[in-house]
């Protein structure tokens, strides 16, 4: 019985400990006057109305949004091909290259973006939206690949020489059964590297210059100080952060893949 | 001798499901206890309130003489081989052996070396500094049992222990855990739905069905005398043949008359007979509908053309001349029959 | 098909992904480690920056301040997340847990930038937990939280105690339920059988979360400037400032040669705990 009570009390705190700055970042969202400290004026919408008309936040946004999908997608597609082939092809060198692979796991955001600031800078690659893709496809294609071929069992072996045996090529083989097969490891690293590209800051940072994406652009927001336009952007994001996570919680866990 | 544990009474519900109701039994010291039956029996919930892990909403357990109902299991002098024989996987096998003496506060010395004797008793001292992922299925089992053993439980609980090895294994292990039992002395209780594992190991069959108690006593009398029609379907097969009892206390069926002292004149009841009693002989004709072949005898089965309702199983010698679809004559001894109550 | 043949098939495959890793991440990784041997204002090959890393004494506390956080960081964290991750394994009733977990990692669906920057909102002199103090009487003076290191601390904290949770979590669930009755069986109490048994069996899940804490918290830049200030400087403040202000590229690559230095070193501590294999 005392369990049940310190159990709950101590569940409580700790919840209570990671919603705070989220509650206080929505609540002062809606801020009336000009700072998102207490009291609370409101509620007011007029900074998310400031937000959506700020140019630069928005096309923040949508930039965000497209270096995400398309790093995503090309992680996703690289990180496939290659457990794929680790999985089912005796290559020399395996572990090693495996390893290879997965390296950037363990390196800094900042100094995978300040090594690449430094090679493009050398091979005249002027910063932008492309080269700050680029470096999130190295910070996601090692997830991809972890995550694919940790799923890469001994039974779709088996369905793949039976495709094959029915006359399947090589290629096909790949697009309409193994992919498929796999289809929640696959949907599960486009996701997760979409989440870790469209919130991912120090590259984007060292790698751009005119045309950002939304953290850099809240980050220069934040240099003016204190602003509920802030908490406007930051209420937005989690908004549509939210509203993702449903969709794959529908999408991952009720269809069942055939 | 007074029994070393007594349930009495003892009901049990998950949620509005019944698992037990009102189960009674004595287990005597130095028995081996089986608890048979098919899954959603109640044998395992049986087990499991023996052990300590589970409350009943009713009844009572003793264990020798003391009330260890509400008893949590670290208090109780019972010991449990799990299914899963859950060996701590980052012990040695002598350190996972030994734990039940550590956590009573035994020396270290004094308790490896109880540990080595337990190992020598189920022949794998030679594994002592070994991790449990080394062993083969067999070998794991036997340190479970070794483990279990070694602080010395007034009783032995063991839940399905052969259920993960295969026929042969299982055949060996049945021998060496009679052989350890009758050498340690210590009373067990085996939850099995294996009737052959019953048989073999039993000094006591309990047969158990939806939470009652159907039978119980020596194997070879629960066999050869099942009380109920369950035990007598369940242990080993049987065909049921449904009759009359007449005015001077004896049966009748679609296949004659028979002796049946004990029943009710008037009542409807039934007898069973079992497949290695019918042979072949010139009382019943039948049809055989259904010949399976298996090795050592056939098991066939045959519809008696004067009592096309029952289908009479039999055991007939290898080389017997039966095919699917033919004649043939079958009879049995009625001295053999079995008289169910209900 | 020839074993040649096969052999070709699996090389096309993984290529692109190797391609990718080497000319984006090894060849720049190099890059930065020549670009490092040539100081910036010297003629040529030299040591000179990390030699001047180990004299000047504000670079070498950045490292130090650096570790030191970090490993509060870690500590603190996993002492809050084990009971948390204990509590949604085993008290919250089994239908309910994926939405528990669901529900302690939905903040962090917020943008980095933004959370950190919400925490400061809540610390800030007139922040939020500042303002609850004073209103309630706990305090006469609002409490110096932001632009300190209890600051970063509270903002790591934050996000790492989520990560440990998820890590301990997934391991006490991939316990079988019947190690702790054995050990209760075997005469042993929910303490004892704590320490002896579960706790050992969740090591590999606390060092792989311990290991991410430490990894991904000595890299991080953001929670630091937003909230450390620039009272006391973190490493990757200080390789930030040798990029942005002065430009010394070359300072920066020697910097982050060290930090991941201190990486490995971390890793090869933690290797045997982290491996990635097949199902």
């Amino acid at each position: 019985m005392m369990a049940r009570i310190a159990s709950t009390v101590y569940a409580a705190a700790i919840y209570g400990f990671i919603f705070l700055p989220v509650a206080v970042l929505v609540l002062f969202s809606f801020q009336g006057t000009l700072f998102p400290i207490p009291p609370f004026n409101g509620p007011s919408l007029r900074w998310y109305h400031a937000v959506l008309g700020d140019a630069r936040l928005t096309a923040g946004l949508t930039n965000s949004l497209v270096v995400a999908i398309v790093t995503s997608a090309i992680a996703t597609i690289l990180g496939f091909l290659a457990a794929w082939g680790f999985a089912r092809f005796h290559l020399p060198a395996s572990a090693l290259l495996r390893g290879l692979i997965t390296l950037p796991l363990t390196v800094s955001y900042l100094i995978i973006g300040m090594g690449l600031l430094i090679f493009f800078n050398w091979i005249g690659l002027p910063k932008s939206l492309m080269a700050a893709g680029i470096g999130h496809v190295v910070i996601n294609l090692p997830l991809c690949f972890a995550i694919i071929y940790s799923q890469m069992g001994d039974h779709q072996a088996n369905i793949e020489r039976a495709a094959r045996d029915l006359g399947a090529q090589e290629w096909q083989v790949l697009a309409l059964v193994t992919a498929p097969i796999l289809w929640p490891a696959l949907f599960a690293s486009f996701f997760l590297s979409m989440t870790f590209s469209w919130d991912e800051f120090v590259i984007a940072f060292l790698l751009t210059r005119f045309d950002t994406t939304l953290p850099v652009e809240i980050w220069n927001l934040l240099r003016a100080g204190l602003n509920p336009k802030t908490n406007a952007v930051g209420s937005l994001v989690f908004g549509i952060s939210i509203v993702l996570a449903i969709v794959f919680e529908l999408v991952a866990f009720r269809k069942r893949p055939q | 001798m007074t029994a070393l544990v007594t349930i009495e009474g003892l009901s049990h519900s998950f949620g509005p499901v019944q698992v037990l109701d009102a189960v009674s039994l004595a287990i005597q010291p130095g028995s081996y206890t089986v608890l048979l039956g098919p899954s959603g029996s109640g044998k395992t919930t049986l087990l499991s309130i023996l052990g300590g892990f589970l409350r009943p909403t009713a009844g009572r357990v003793l264990i020798k003489g003391k009330d260890c109902t509400l008893m949590a299991p670290a208090k109780r002098p019972t010991a449990t081989v799990f299914q899963d024989y859950a060996l701590f996987p980052h012990m040695s096998v002598g350190s996972n052996v030994a734990f039940g003496l550590r956590m009573k506060g035994v020396a270290k010395a004094e308790r490896l070396a109880k540990a080595r004797d337990m190992l020598r008793i189920v022949g794998l001292d030679h594994a002592f500094d070994q991790r449990p992922h080394q062993l083969s299925g067999g070998q794991r089992q036997r340190v479970a049992l070794a483990r279990a053993l070694v602080v010395e439980p007034a009783v032995l609980l063991l839940d399905e222990p052969l259920g993960a090895l295969d026929l042969q294994l299982r055949r060996q292990m049945q021998d060496e855990l009679k052989a350890i039992q009758k050498r340690v002395g210590t009373a067990f209780v085996h939850v099995t739905h294996d009737q052959e594992e019953a048989m073999a190991l039993a000094d006591h069959v309990v047969v158990m069905n939806r939470g009652r108690i159907e039978d119980q006593g020596p194997a070879e009398r629960v066999y050869g005398r099942p009380a109920t029609r369950f035990a007598a379907t369940f242990m080993g097969e049987s065909t049921i043949i449904p009759g009359q009892v007449d005015a001077e206390g004896r049966i009748a069926t679609a296949l004659g008359v028979f002796q049946a002292p004990g029943l009710t004149p008037g009542s409807a009841a039934c007898i069973a007979i079992r497949p290695e009693h019918v042979h072949i002989g010139p009382a019943i004709p039948a049809i055989v509908t259904d010949v399976v072949y298996q090795g050592s005898f056939k098991r066939v089965t045959a519809t008696p053309t004067g009592a096309p309702d029952i289908r009479l199983l039999a055991r007939l010698p290898a080389g017997a001349p039966v095919r699917d679809g033919a004649e043939v004559s079958l009879r049995f001894d009625p001295a053999e029959i079995i008289i169910l109550k209900d | 098909m020839s074993a040649a043949a096969q052999t070709r098939i699996g090389w096309a495959s993984v290529t692109p992904a190797l391609l990718w890793t080497l000319v984006f991440f090894v060849v720049p990784f190099a890059a930065m480690g020549v670009a490092s041997l040539f100081p910036e204002g010297a003629s040529g090959l030299s040591l000179a920056n990390y030699t001047q890393f180990f004299a000047n004494p504000s670079y070498w506390l950045a490292l130090v301040n650096s570790l030191e956080v970090t490993t509060l960081v870690t500590i603190i964290s996993i002492l809050l997340a084990y009971p948390f991750a204990w509590i949604l394994a085993f008290v919250v009733p089994e239908r309910w847990q994926r939405l528990a977990l669901m529900l302690a990692v939905l903040p962090f669906w917020t943008s980095y930038v933004v959370r950190s920057y919400s925490w400061l909102l809540v610390l800030a002199e007139k922040g939020a937990f500042n303002s609850a103090l004073l209103q309630s009487g706990l305090l006469s003076d609002p409490v110096q939280l932001a632009n300190t290191r209890a600051a970063t601390i509270i903002g790591f904290v934050h996000f790492f105690v989520m990560l440990l949770t998820l890590t301990i979590y997934a391991n006490l669930k991939q316990l079988s339920p019947n190690y702790r009755k054995a050990a209760a069986d075997l005469g042993a109490s929910p303490v004892q059988a704590f320490i002896h048994v579960i706790l050992p069996l969740t090591l590999p899940g606390i060092m792989v979360g311990a290991f991410l804490t430490f990894v991904l918290a000595i890299g991080d830049y953001i929670t630091p400037q937003i909230l450390g200030g620039n009272n006391e400087l973190l490493l990757p403040q200080l390789i930030m400032m040798q990029i942005g202000r002065r430009g010394d590229f070359a300072s920066a690559s020697a910097l982050s040669i060290i930090l991941m230095l201190v990486v490995s070193i971390a890793y090869l501590a933690c290797a045997r705990w982290l491996k990635i294999e097949r199902a």
